[in-house]
């Protein structure tokens, strides 16, 4: 990315030097995968009654995706299974030929976006289980994200709780399409919650709240999703920070992951001019807007940002700040980054660093 | 340019693809038709495996509304970021002037001349008769 044809490429840029993969997707074998850590009555709700889910009723994403599963062609285990359901693939794919010594999971096909909220939370919380079960108490690099019942805030509170102090977790994780922008009140509790166990909120694109991909209806293609997700993070960023969550919530920390960061000065600039003129729409804002953002926002990398000019990339991180970038390669999903091409050349070795491990190691917590 | 035997041809029958490693070189090579093609599989834009993608046509627009679907089962597709090049010359059709695909000639020739030269026959040498793919490093 952002580089010149290289016939030969190099190994030696990051590839040996440790990483943290912020964004790594795990898939269950079969959906009976979760049966055990749920009760016997939702084994058979599921067979009656299936998921009815805000986007209509049907399973799955709510767009076609350019590959299976949207995964990568070699993805596949040699076993059998989803892209993304072998630990030891995942093993010998990513973690060991990347030294990967941080990887954060973030499950996206859980109980989030199902209108039965009892359900949502069941499956949810039996996610939680068995990310545990069959991830992160087999190898300890990876660590977990506690999903919840996103538009149930109390059942979402109380499973964030029982997750406190539980090492195998580092952050709840939210997704971007929801029924409400995200700052809204009946999310408050999550924050709460998260806010009280000390761990960030991760808001991971994609979702299921019944609304179009974008605020002016259905569009025709695929790369319009893919576009969208910064525009939909867009509204979610400025939801939280003007229904002031962060005044609320002062320890909070958020990850924004896999929507893109060049837009975050455009946005701190459009809001901090519109909040000269309306503040006293929103009188319980102490600061500026950008000012909650550069505080209180994390960004994953992946897909990297990549203009024509690398002194632009430069201009926008450092607007943001280098210790609020986490490098993600969203393994299994198709649009991968691979570590060693990501940063263009000038980077100063702190920097990098703090790129690739330092600053997930410091924000999740681990030593 | 070192010459460097493959298979026999009828290990590798049409529609089949073979990857081996040459001089540390990871080579992937094609049967299209009849026709044979060689790549070195790695993709030039971030390294991955891109033989293991799969084969497809090019679509092209002149004007909007009219699309041209050709090179059919011509053009090798990345597992990971769909990047897309013309196998016959490597050349990519995302962004041609940034990215090219190395490709390497492949011909086929006759098995006697092969084993008898100094290239790497000895490890295939199991039918004079039978024909070999050969690829040029």
């Amino acid at each position: 990315m952002n580089v010149q044809f290289r016939p030969e490429p190099s190994a030696s840029v990051g590839v040996k030097t440790a990483i943290a993969d912020c964004d790594i997707h795990p898939a269950r074998a079969a959906n009976d995968e979760l049966y055990p850590f749920m009760a016997k009555r939702w084994h058979e709700h599921l067979v009656a009654y299936g998921k009815q889910a805000y986007h209509g009723m049907m399973e799955g994403p709510p767009y076609p995706k350019a590959q299976p599963n949207a995964s990568r062609r070699d993805a596949w285990p040699p076993e059998g299974g989803p892209q993304g359901s072998s630990l030891s693939f995942m093993q010998k794919q990513l973690l060991d030929p990347y030294n990967v010594a941080l990887g954060v999971l973030n499950p996206l096909n859980s109980g989030q976006g199902l209108r039965n909220q009892d359900l949502a939370g069941a499956i949810c919380s039996a996610i939680n289980d068995w990310q545990i079960e069959k991830w992160t108490s087999k190898d300890s690099r990876l660590k977990g994200s506690i999903v919840v019942a996103n538009e149930d805030g109390v059942s979402a509170a109380a499973e964030i709780r029982k997750r406190a102090g539980d090492k195998n977790f580092v952050q709840v994780l939210l997704l971007s399409r929801n029924v409400e922008p995200l700052g809204q009140r009946r999310y408050w509790p999550i924050y709460e919650a998260a806010a009280e166990i000390g761990l960030p909120v991760g808001i991971h694109a994609f979702g299921f709240g019944g609304n179009p991909l974008t605020p002016s209806g259905w569009p025709s293609f695929y790369i319009e999703e893919m576009v969208g997700h910064a525009q939909c993070q867009q509204t979610v960023l400025a939801s939280l920070v003007l229904e002031g969550v962060f005044e609320r919530y002062p320890k909070l920390k958020m990850v924004m992951i896999e929507a893109g960061f060049g837009w975050a000065p455009s946005l701190g600039w459009r809001l901090d001019k519109n909040f000269e003129r309306l503040h006293s729409e929103v009188p319980y804002l102490k600061r500026k807007p950008s000012e909650y953002i550069r505080d209180h926002i994390w960004w994953t990398t992946q897909p990297m940002e990549d203009p024509e000019r690398r002194d632009h990339l430069f201009q926008v991180i450092e607007w943001i700040g280098w210790d609020k970038l986490l490098f993600a390669t969203d393994y299994p999903h198709w649009d991968f980054d691979e570590p060693s091409r990501v940063l263009p050349a000038g980077v100063s070795d702190a920097n990098r660093e703090a790129f690739y491990l330092g600053n997930a190691k410091k924000l999740y917590g681990i030593a | 340019m070192t010459r460097h035997v493959i298979a026999p041809v009828d290990e590798l029958p049409p529609g089949t693809r073979k990857f081996l490693t040459i001089d540390e070189r990871p080579i992937a090579i094609f049967n299209i038709k009849g026709e044979f093609f060689g790549l070195l599989n790695r993709c030039p834009h971030q390294g991955a495996a891109l033989c293991e993608g799969p084969l497809i046509g090019l679509a092209q627009s002149t004007d909007p509304g009219e699309i041209e679907y050709t090179k059919l089962g011509e053009i090798i597709r990345c597992p990971w970021h769909g990047w897309e090049f013309d196998i016959r010359t490597g050349q990519s059709y995302c962004d041609p002037k940034r990215f090219r695909a190395r490709a390497y000639p492949v011909n086929v020739e006759p098995g006697s001349s092969v084993v008898k030269g100094p290239y790497v026959a000895e490890t295939l040498a199991v039918s004079v008769e039978s024909d070999y793919v050969v690829v040029d490093l």
